[in-house]
């Protein structure tokens, strides 16, 4: 979607603001809602980029006024009503009202660090062979869905060669509606800094991002 | 009313839902605490930027992990125990006289978890997000970096789960160091490319 959350090259937000020996949380309720989003994945059952989606499908401006883990916090909730694991007047109450929904698996304690340690690997075996090598020159096409996608604006409808072929990995815009993981061939593609930003883009510049095929054409 | 309400800002708001989502969740069975308390523990106590210096350090002092990491880094950096969540598929990046690496991530927040720990907040905001695509010198402005004008400056966009760790310019005087030493100059923004590693005087 074309939401706050795609942010290359958009401007006015002032300077990056590096903090000397920052904490790794700034509050306990940042760790909280942090721990929470990590194991309410498994009873939640929705994948990462539902949890994508979930966070950047909100009015822009909200988005940027949020803390990060405001928004992770945020789809936390949202994802969790969605599915009828809690309801706002349980929310509201601070305690569970309603009979718990059966749920798969849940977390426990001996499993964190096994779970963390398989991660959630997107490669997928296929019989198929990638379309592009490197080298081809390729034309980002221009998409506008509506719906979580992984093919920044800044991009698109610009020219970049294909650097690597990465593997077929589970491709976003599927996975992401609960259509399924529908793997697609990922490349490296890279853009002259020129290419993108015009005459006064920087000329020692070169971006790259990483796309799946159905993101490319042949230019 | 008491004093206090003028306090009720949107960050005690934001608390005290997490602790009422947190109460409803564990009663309803969904998580259990003692999960939450280790997860916590583990990104702020375990994985951090420590693991991937050193990762950097190995690379620095012997030539055929540096060559083995530059080939395929996630067997390697697998090699000393660091593997798992946002790291499932890892992509070195060598600094060399000629080009400078930067990682970003435009769309979200993706970070290499198991050699740098959590992004700082920095790294998931808007002006870094905003900008390292399209003018980074004026973010390594922002970190007190100047490159060479004829360096050039690969920035790395992380649109998918390919994560990506620079791999930094051994610094000059450190001939003969153990890894151990090397490491302690090996800081967390000179593997994302905002920053260089210490000087060794």
């Amino acid at each position: 979607m074309n939401g706050g959350q795609d942010l290359g090259g958009t401007q006015g937000h002032g300077p990056v603001k590096p903090e000397p020996n920052e904490p790794v949380f700034h509050a306990e309720w940042e760790k909280r809602a942090f721990a929470l989003t990590l194991a309410m994945g498994m009873p939640g059952g929705w994948n990462i980029d539902m949890g994508r989606f979930a966070r950047e499908n909100r009015p822009p401006g909200e988005y940027l006024a949020m803390s990060y883990y405001q928004i992770w916090f945020a789809a936390l909730e949202l994802m969790s009503k969605q599915r009828g694991l809690v309801a706002d007047d349980e929310i509201e109450a601070g305690h569970s009202l309603h009979t718990p929904k059966l749920v798969k698996r849940v977390l426990s304690p001996d499993d964190v660090l096994k779970v963390l340690h398989r991660g959630g690997p997107t490669e997928r075996d296929t019989n198929t062979k990638p379309a592009f090598n490197p080298g081809n020159t390729v034309r980002m096409k221009n998409i506008n869905p509506a719906t979580h996608t992984r093919l920044p604006r800044y991009v698109r409808g610009h020219i970049g060669t294909i650097e690597r072929v990465i593997g077929c990995h589970v491709f976003p815009d599927s996975n992401a509606t609960g259509a399924g993981e529908n793997p697609q061939w990922l490349y490296t593609v890279r853009f002259a800094g020129r290419e993108l930003w015009g005459e006064q883009g920087d000329p020692t510049l070169t971006v790259s991002i990483d796309a799946w095929q159905p993101y490319l054409e042949r230019a | 009313m008491s004093g206090h309400d003028h306090d009720h800002s949107e960050l005690s708001e934001t608390e005290l839902r997490v602790r009422a989502l947190e109460s409803v969740l564990t009663e309803k069975g969904y998580v259990d605490p003692a999960a939450l308390d280790l997860l916590i523990e583990t990104y702020e106590k375990k994985v951090g930027p420590r693991n991937g210096a050193r990762v950097v350090a190995k690379a620095w002092a012997d030539p055929a992990y540096r060559a083995r990491l530059l080939k395929d880094a996630t067997p390697a950096i697998g090699e000393i125990g660091y593997a798992g969540r946002q790291g499932e598929h890892i992509v070195a990046l060598e600094n060399t006289p000629k080009r400078h690496n930067m990682v970003v991530c435009t769309l979200c927040s993706c970070y290499p978890w198991p050699v740098l720990g959590l992004p700082p907040v920095w790294y998931k905001s808007a002006p870094y997000r905003s900008r390292a695509v399209a003018d980074p010198r004026s973010v390594l402005k922002d970190f007190g970096v100047t490159l060479p004008q004829d360096t050039d400056i690969r920035v790395w966009d992380s649109t998918a789960e390919i994560r990506y760790l620079v791999l930094p310019m051994r610094p000059a005087g450190t001939e003969g160091w153990s890894e151990e030493k090397l490491a302690d100059l090996v800081t967390r923004d000179s593997m994302i490319g905002t920053g260089l590693p210490k000087d060794p005087k």
